[in-house]
C-alpha cells in the first residue's frame, strides 16, 4: 500500500524515513503544534517550496537541465491567481480561471523555450533561461496596470479561506477559521503534487529522462527524441511550479515580484535541491525544510555569534544575521564537491 | 579572426535604421555615443569570459563577482582620493581614476586566480557541476562583498573633469562616455593585436580550436588557461570599475545585473570569439539605448529578441569557432 | 640498435571499454616501423596512449630509457616526439604559415627545412598566407606532416597518413618519409594501405584485439602470405 502511494520509491534509509515522517506529521499538525500566525506562515511556505523545489529537481536532478527561469513559472502561477482574484472578485471561479490561465501560460512558455533552446548545449540553455527570466521579472514590475508593479497586488481570498470565516470555536486552543482551512488546502495540495511527481519520475517516462541525463547521444541513438522528452519534462516542471505559485497566492493575500519572481528565490530552490540531494525528490523535501528554517532561524543563531564578536570588525560582519546566505552558499559549494548526492544521498549510503 | 564581414555590417545597419525611428539627429548622436560607450564597457567585461569558454570549455557563472569586486575596489580608492577627484584639473582627476582602475584590475585578477584554482579546476569537463559551483561562487562572493563593504550602496561621483558634456550645437555628448569609448577601443585593439600578432595569441586561437593538438605540439595549455582566466577577470574588474562610474552607484548586485547582458553578448557573438563578442556588445549597447529611448519598458526584452533573431540566423552565434 | 620506444603490458580503457589488453612491442632507433592491424585492433589507441592523451591503466612505456607512462602530453612532446593524428587536427582558422610557426617551438622555422617541405609539398607554399581550413584533404595531410617535421624530432608517430589521398600525393609522401627515416628520425606509422606499408617499413608490428600479435622485419612479413592472411584477413597484395 505504502509502496504504491510512493510509486515504489522508498526512502531506503532509516534516518531519511524518520525525517520524512517527522516532516509529514509536523506539517500536518503545525497549526496545533506551533500556534501563531508566523509559524503557520512558515509552515505554509515550506509546503509550497517543497513542491517548487521538487519540480525543479525534476528538471535538474532527473533530466539534467539547468534552468534559471524556473521562478518565472512560479510567478506566472501566482500572478495568474492574483490577477483573477483582483479582477473577478473573491470567488472560487476566479481561483479556477486564474489557476488554469497560469498553467496554460506556463506550459506554452515552457514549450517555446524548450523547443527553441533545448537543442543547444547545457551552458547555452542556462544562459538563455537566465536572460529570459530577468526580462520577465522586469516586465512584470513594469506592466503595473496588470500586475501592480513593484508593490504587487493585494486581493481578498474566497470567503471560506479568510480569517473572518469561522466553522466552530476552538480546537486545542486553535481557532477554527478560514486560515486553518486555507492551510490544510495548501498542505493537502502539496502532498498530492509531491506524490504525483514521485509517480512521474518512477514511471517509464522518468527512466527515459534519466537515460537522457546520463548519455543524451546514446538515448538519441536508441530512438528517444531527446528534445521531445526534455520539452515534456520542462512543461511538467513548469506546470507544477505554476501550481505551487497558485497555492502561494491562495495562502497570502498578496503577490508581488519580490516574493515570486526574484533571483533570490531561484537561488533558494537551487540550494534546496542540491543540498537536499539531486534526483531524489525527497532531497527537495529535506532541502526545502532546511532552507526555510535556515532563512527564519539561522538568522537568530548568527545574531548570537554576531553579538559575541561585537568588537571585531570584519568577523562580526561575517556572522551578521543578514549574511545567512553566505553560509548556505558555502554549504552549497561544499555539497557540489563532496556530497553530490546531497543529504539524502549521504543518508542512503549510511543506511 | 574570420574574414566574414556580414555580421560587422549589422552595426552600421542598426545605427542607420534607428535614425528615422528616433527622428532628431541630435538625439540620435547622443544615443549612439551612449550605445557605443555602454557596448564597449560590456565588451571589456565579456571578452575574458568568451575566451575562457572557447579555450577550456569552462563557463564561469561567477564572472559577475569580478565585475562587482572591480567596482568596489575602484570606488574605495577613488573615495580615498576624493580631493583629487573633485579637483578642477583633469590630470589630477585621472591621477585618481588611474590607480583606482589599476587596483580594480589587480584585485580582480588575483581573485580570478583563486577562483580558478579553488572553484573551477576541480570541475573541468563537468558542465553541470561548473554551472552550479560557479553560481555558488557568485553567491558567496556577493555576500563577502557585503561583509567587507557593508550592505548599503556606495555613491560614486564622476570626477569633476569628466562631468558634463561636450556641446556641438544641438548635440550633447557626455565626456565620460567618450572616455569609455576610448578605453574600450584600446582594450579591443590590445586584444586584437595580441591574438593576431603574437605567438601567445596564436596559441590561444589554436587552443580554442583544438586544445589537445596544441598540447601535442608541446605547449602546456593549462597554464595558458589560467593566464587567460586571470586576464579575463582583470578585464571584468576594469569593466566593473568603469560601469560603477557610469552608473555613479555601486552595489553588490552590480555584477549580477550586468552579467545578464554579458551572457547575451557572448551568446550573440559566438562562444570563443573575441571579434564576435565585440560586434555583439556594440549591437546590445546600441539596442539598449535606442529602445531605451523609444520604449523604455521593453529595453531588456529587446535585447533578448535580438539574441533570438541572431540565433535563428546563426545558431552558434555570429562568429562560431570551428571546434575540434 | 637499442629500442628508442618500448611498451610493456600496456592496458588502456576508454570509458567502459577495455581497448588495449597488454600491448608489448619495441621500436628500434632509426628506420620506420609500421603498425598494422584490422579496424578496431587498437592502433590509434596505442599511439594516443604513447602520447599521453589516454592514460595507460597499467603497463610501462619507455622512451629513450625514460619512463613516460604517466607524463603529460606537452612534456612527452618536448622530449622529441611528434604526433600526426588520424584527423590531422590542423588549425583551420590559422593560416598555413601560422600552423607551422606554432609547431616550430624553438623559434622561427628554419628556412632550409621550409624549402625542403615546399619542394615535397608545394601546395603549402601556394596557400602560405591563407587559412588552413581552405586546403583540400590531401593538402591538410601534408600540412599535418609538415608540422611534425618542421623541427627535428627523434620519434614521429603518424596515424594513417595516406587515408583518402590521391596516388600522386601518396608517392610524394613515400619519398618524403624515405628521406626522413634515412635522416635523423625514427618513425612509427599506423597504416591500412599495405602497398605503402611494404615499400617503406623496415619492421612491422601487427595488432589484433588490443595486443601485438606479431613483430618482426617487414621483408619477412611481406614474404609470408599465410601470416598476412591470418593476421590481417587479406593478403597485402589485395590492399592496393
Amino acid at each position: 500500500m505504502l509502496r504504491s502511494i510512493l510509486s515504489d520509491d522508498l526512502p531506503r534509509s532509516r534516518w531519511l524515513a524518520l525525517a520524512l515522517v517527522a516532516i509529514l506529521v509536523g506539517l500536518a499538525v503545525a497549526p496545533f503544534l506551533f500556534p501563531g500566525a508566523k509559524s503557520l506562515n512558515v509552515a505554509a511556505k515550506i509546503c509550497v517550496f517543497i513542491v517548487l523545489a521538487a519540480s525543479f529537481d525534476l528538471l535538474l536532478g532527473y533530466t539534467g537541465i539547468v534552468s534559471f527561469a524556473h521562478t518565472m513559472f512560479f510567478g506566472i502561477g501566482a500572478y495568474g491567481v492574483a490577477i483573477s482574484l483582483t479582477r473577478m472578485g473573491a470567488g472560487w471561479d476566479a481561483v479556477a480561471v486564474g489557476t488554469v490561465a497560469g498553467l496554460l501560460v506556463a506550459i506554452v512558455l515552457a514549450t517555446v523555450i524548450g523547443l527553441f533552446s533545448l537543442r543547444v548545449r547545457t551552458i547555452f540553455f542556462a544562459m538563455i533561461t537566465l536572460a529570459v527570466a530577468s526580462a520577465f521579472a522586469i516586465l512584470a514590475s513594469q506592466l503595473s496596470d496588470l500586475t501592480g508593479g513593484e508593490d504587487g497586488l493585494n486581493y481578498r481570498l474566497p470567503a471560506v479561506l479568510r480569517a473572518s470565516f469561522s466553522f466552530g470555536d476552538t480546537l486545542f486552543g486553535v481557532r477554527l477559521n478560514g486560515r486553518l482551512l486555507d492551510y490544510y488546502l495548501v498542505y493537502t495540495a502539496s502532498l498530492v503534487l509531491i506524490l504525483v511527481l514521485l509517480r512521474i519520475v518512477n514511471s517509464p517516462f522518468g527512466s527515459v529522462l534519466m537515460a537522457i541525463r546520463e548519455n543524451p547521444f546514446r538515448a538519441e541513438a536508441i530512438g528517444y527524441r531527446t528534445v521531445v522528452y526534455r520539452t515534456i519534462a520542462s512543461c511538467i516542471a513548469a506546470a507544477t511550479a505554476a501550481l505551487a505559485g497558485a497555492l502561494l497566492a491562495l495562502w497570502s493575500s498578496q503577490t508581488n515580484p519580490d516574493t515570486t519572481l526574484s533571483f533570490d528565490i531561484m537561488v533558494d530552490i537551487l540550494l534546496m535541491v542540491v543540498i537536499g540531494g539531486m534526483g531524489t525528490m525527497y532531497g527537495a523535501v529535506i532541502g526545502a525544510v532546511l532552507l526555510v528554517f535556515a532563512q527564519n532561524y539561522l538568522q537568530d543563531l548568527l545574531a548570537v555569534a554576531n553579538k559575541a564578536l561585537a568588537g571585531v570588525p570584519l568577523l562580526a560582519n561575517l556572522f551578521h544575521p543578514d549574511r545567512w546566505l553566505l553560509w548556505l552558499g558555502v554549504a552549497f559549494i561544499l555539497c557540489v564537491y563532496f556530497f553530490p548526492a546531497g543529504i539524502v544521498g549521504r543518508l542512503r549510503q549510511k543506511r | 579572426m574570420k574574414r566574414d564581414w556580414l555580421p560587422l555590417l549589422l552595426i552600421p545597419a542598426l545605427m542607420i535604421g534607428a535614425l528615422p525611428l528616433i527622428g532628431s539627429p541630435a538625439s540620435w548622436v547622443t544615443l549612439t555615443v551612449a550605445g557605443l560607450a555602454m557596448g564597449l564597457m560590456i565588451f571589456i567585461m565579456a571578452s575574458g569570459l568568451t575566451l575562457t569558454f572557447g579555450l577550456m570549455d569552462v563557463l564561469n557563472f561567477g564572472h559577475g563577482a569580478f565585475i562587482a569586486v572591480g567596482a568596489f575596489v575602484a570606488a574605495s580608492v577613488m573615495l580615498a582620493l576624493t580631493p583629487w577627484m573633485t579637483a578642477d584639473s583633469i590630470w589630477l582627476n585621472l591621477a585618481a581614476v588611474g590607480p583606482a582602475v589599476l587596483a580594480a584590475m589587480v584585485v580582480s585578477g588575483v581573485l580570478g586566480l583563486g577562483f580558478e584554482r579553488i572553484i573551477v579546476r576541480p570541475v573541468y569537463g563537468q558542465h553541470l557541476k561548473q554551472i552550479l559551483v560557479t553560481t555558488g561562487g557568485l553567491i558567496v562572493a556577493e555576500q563577502l562583498l557585503k561583509v567587507i563593504w557593508g550592505p548599503d550602496q556606495i555613491t560614486l561621483s564622476r570626477p569633476t573633469g569628466l562631468r558634463g558634456a561636450f556641446l556641438f550645437g544641438d548635440v550633447a555628448i557626455e565626456k565620460y562616455r567618450v572616455l569609455a569609448v576610448v578605453v574600450g577601443l584600446v582594450v579591443f585593439a590590445a586584444l586584437a593585436l595580441t591574438l593576431n600578432r603574437t605567438r601567445l595569441g596564436l596559441l590561444i586561437r589554436a587552443g580554442v580550436e583544438n586544445g589537445e593538438m596544441v598540447e601535442a605540439l608541446g605547449y602546456r595549455i593549462r597554464r595558458l588557461f589560467v593566464g587567460v582566466f586571470v586576464v579575463g577577470s582583470a578585464l571584468a574588474g576594469l569593466g566593473g570599475a568603469m560601469w560603477g562610474l557610469y552608473q555613479e552607484t555601486v552595489t553588490a548586485a552590480i555584477g549580477a545585473q550586468v552579467a545578464v547582458l554579458v551572457f547575451i553578448v557572448i551568446i550573440i557573438g559566438g562562444l570563443g570569439s573575441v571579434g564576435g563578442c565585440f560586434v555583439g556588445a556594440l549591437l546590445v549597447g546600441l539596442t539598449a539605448n535606442y529602445i531605451g529611448f523609444l520604449a523604455p519598458k521593453v529595453a531588456l526584452g529587446s535585447n533578448i529578441l535580438l539574441m533570438a533573431m541572431v540565433l535563428l540566423w546563426r545558431p552558434q552565434g555570429l562568429y562560431p569557432v570551428a571546434k575540434r | 640498435m637499442s629500442a628508442l620506444l618500448s611498451l610493456r603490458g600496456v592496458q588502456t580503457h576508454i570509458g567502459r571499454y577495455h581497448i588495449l589488453h597488454g600491448v608489448e612491442f619495441e621500436v628500434a632507433e632509426g628506420g620506420l616501423t609500421m603498425l598494422l592491424g584490422r579496424n578496431g585492433a587498437g592502433k590509434t589507441t596505442t599511439l594516443r596512449t604513447i602520447m599521453g592523451m589516454w592514460r595507460a591503466a597499467a603497463g610501462e612505456i619507455r622512451f629513450d630509457g625514460r619512463d613516460i607512462t604517466h607524463m603529460a602530453t606537452p612534456d612527452i612532446a618536448r622530449l622529441g616526439i611528434a604526433y600526426v593524428p588520424e584527423s590531422m587536427a590542423i588549425f583551420a582558422d590559422l593560416t598555413v604559415q601560422e600552423n607551422l610557426v606554432l609547431a616550430a617551438r624553438s623559434g622561427p622555422p628554419d628556412q632550409k627545412r621550409l624549402d625542403w617541405i615546399f619542394a615535397r609539398f608545394e601546395a603549402l607554399k601556394r596557400f602560405w598566407t591563407l587559412p588552413a581550413g581552405l586546403l583540400s584533404g590531401g593538402q591538410k595531410q601534408m600540412l599535418a606532416v609538415a608540422r611534425a617535421i618542421i623541427e627535428p624530432r627523434r620519434l614521429l608517430l603518424i596515424d594513417e597518413p595516406t587515408k583518402g589521398l590521391a596516388p600522386a600525393i601518396i608517392a610524394n609522401m613515400i619519398d618524403a618519409f624515405r628521406e626522413l627515416k634515412d635522416g635523423e628520425s625514427t618513425l612509427l606509422v599506423v597504416e591500412q594501405n599495405f602497398a605503402f606499408a611494404r615499400q617503406l617499413g623496415d619492421t612491422v608490428a601487427v595488432m589484433d584485439d588490443g595486443r601485438v600479435a606479431h613483430q618482426g622485419s617487414m621483408a619477412a612479413f611481406a614474404a609470408d602470405a599465410r601470416l598476412q592472411q591470418h593476421l590481417l584477413g587479406l593478403g597485402m597484395d589485395a590492399h592496393q
